[in-house]
């Protein structure tokens, strides 16, 4: 196990040796200042990267072996056949007979997104930047119910066998729509939502269930239907978001 | 123990607290099945615990005043060109190396070879996976180019984003049908938990020291731009490729 940790924090080391690299070259060569409190940023910078090697070999350890196993067992064919009495006719393609894999995809979406650690870092900072008007429970909330269903629906595209640009140019749509009305400050907080919500602790599982459907459901190819999970939970966030938004403004000049 | 810590690694204990229930809910109730290799699974979740504790008071600590000064630092210096050389190499070198970009990209060539684009052999497949690569990384540093040019002039962000968008859905009708789930779930992947808190310093520290912009209004977005830009590049790419 302690070789399991050190090896995963070296390799944490290695994925920021090109931003350290980075930053003191530009420091050393361009700024050519040192950097405030340095003690107290590079305790920081350990911190960091302590904290994420353990974080990854929990998750290598608890979350991932668990969630994959989950994901393969909703979708395999012998827990969807006991769902049925025996001797009923079944419709294989059905999407009603994968239940437990919409709850699923909900629930493991929501809890991921909260768990996510780049989210709450962008929620941190737009609570102190907005002077506490939006909060970091509200944000990450928000946010959640969008990766959860976006999920949800992702799962049903692959279950259904839908083409997913149509899904996700509909998302478009709505995000488009929504700028439109939306109040103008929470506008570039909801597009970042989007990309920060897929990460570290919602890819891995995430990509199992979508390739675990995608080798169950028949007609369906996990090369081809595999992928896509992740722009639906990239693409739902920003309509929650803004909503988020749309429906504290709204309630705020109601209440007035 | 101080007190910050300990409330941090309360705070890091509710944030964990969800997923424990629902996977406890699936095995119990849905699949009803033990919990394997309980032992491991108790410590892994300590792990995670102590881990989230440390990063998010690492963050406080060390990458906000970082990215912070950073911008302070460019913004005191004026030199546009400078920054946005920064912008580029930091864009560039936190994608380059990003370990769920190399996943996805060896994923991609092996569609690619089951699709017939490419070889099915072995050296073909490792080129077309570092080009993908290159093209991500290349676009990420040009999307936080263009962010940082955004807040800079103080240009609104939604036309930027809108028209991006509208780039992804023309592009998504002319490229091969094989690479249109990788482009789209590329744009996900890019954004690590190293690059995030920074690159959102950066923006916000950059936005509240210009004056006229507004931190909310302009700091924000850049991860916007990471996100989007490499849909096109990787859709471009399938075409060409």
């Amino acid at each position: 196990m302690e070789q399991k940790l050190l090896e995963t924090l070296w390799g944490t080391v290695a994925d920021v040796l090109p931003i350290t690299i980075i930053i003191i070259g530009f420091q050393a060569l361009v700024i050519r200042r040192p950097i405030a409190n340095l003690e107290r940023v590079g305790f920081g910078f350990v911190y960091v990267l302590v904290g994420l090697a353990f974080f990854l070999q929990g998750l290598e350890m608890a979350l991932f072996p668990l969630g994959k196993l989950m994901a393969q067992q909703l979708t395999a064919p012998d827990f969807l056949a006991g769902l049925h009495p025996a001797g009923e006719a079944v419709n294989e393609l059905d999407w009603t007979r994968y239940r437990w894999v919409y709850v699923f995809a909900l629930a493991i979406g929501f809890s991921t997104t909260i768990a996510e650690p780049s989210l709450l870092a962008v929620a941190m900072k737009a609570h102190q930047v907005s002077g506490g008007v939006i909060g970091v429970w509200g944000l990450r909330i928000a946010v959640a119910v969008g990766v959860a269903f976006g999920i949800a629906l992702g799962s049903y595209r692959i279950i259904t066998g839908t083409p997913l640009h149509w899904y996700i140019i509909v998302g478009y749509m709505i995000v488009l729509v929504q700028t439109i009305f939306a109040p103008r400050t929470i506008i570039p907080l909801a597009y970042d939502s989007g990309g920060v919500t897929t990460s570290t602790v919602t890819v891995p599982i995430v990509a199992a269930l979508g390739l675990g459907l995608a080798s169950t459901v028949p007609g369906r190819n996990p090369v081809f239907d595999g992928f896509g999970l992740i722009a639906f939970a990239s693409v739902f966030p920003i309509i929650t978001v803004l909503a988020y938004a749309q429906i504290s403004a709204w309630w705020a000049n109601k209440t007035q | 123990m101080p007190p910050v810590f300990l409330k941090t690694l309360i705070g890091s204990f509710f944030d964990l607290l969800p997923i424990a229930v629902v996977i406890g809910f699936f095995q119990f109730v849905v699949l009803d099945q033990p919990i394997p290799n309980l032992v491991e699974i108790l410590i892994g979740s300590l792990f995670v615990l102590i881990g989230l504790t440390l990063f998010l008071q690492g963050l406080e600590m060390g990458l906000f005043p970082l990215g912070e000064s950073l911008a302070f630092a460019f913004a005191r210096k004026g030199s546009l060109s400078w920054l946005l050389l920064f912008a580029f190499a930091l864009g560039f070198g936190t994608t380059v190396a990003e370990p769920a970009l190399i996943a996805v990209a060896n994923e991609a060539a092996n569609v690619a070879a089951e699709g017939l684009v490419i070889g099915a052999t072995e050296q073909a497949r490792a080129e077309y996976a570092l080009g993908l690569r290159l093209t991500v990384a290349l676009s990420v540093g040009f999307a936080i180019v263009i962010g940082v040019l955004r807040i800079v002039r103080g240009w609104p962000v939604q036309y930027l984003i809108i028209g991006g968008y509208l780039g992804v859905i023309v592009m998504t009708f002319f490229a091969p049908a094989e690479i249109i789930g990788i482009a789209y779930d590329s744009g996900g992947v890019t954004t690590s938990t190293m690059t995030v808190p920074l690159v959102t310093a950066l923006g916000v520290g950059l936005a509240s020291s210009i004056r006229g912009r507004n931190p909310m209004v302009d700091g924000f977005g850049l991860i916007a731009f990471a996100s989007l830009t490499p849909m096109i590049f990787v859709m471009a790419y399938g075409m060409i490729g």
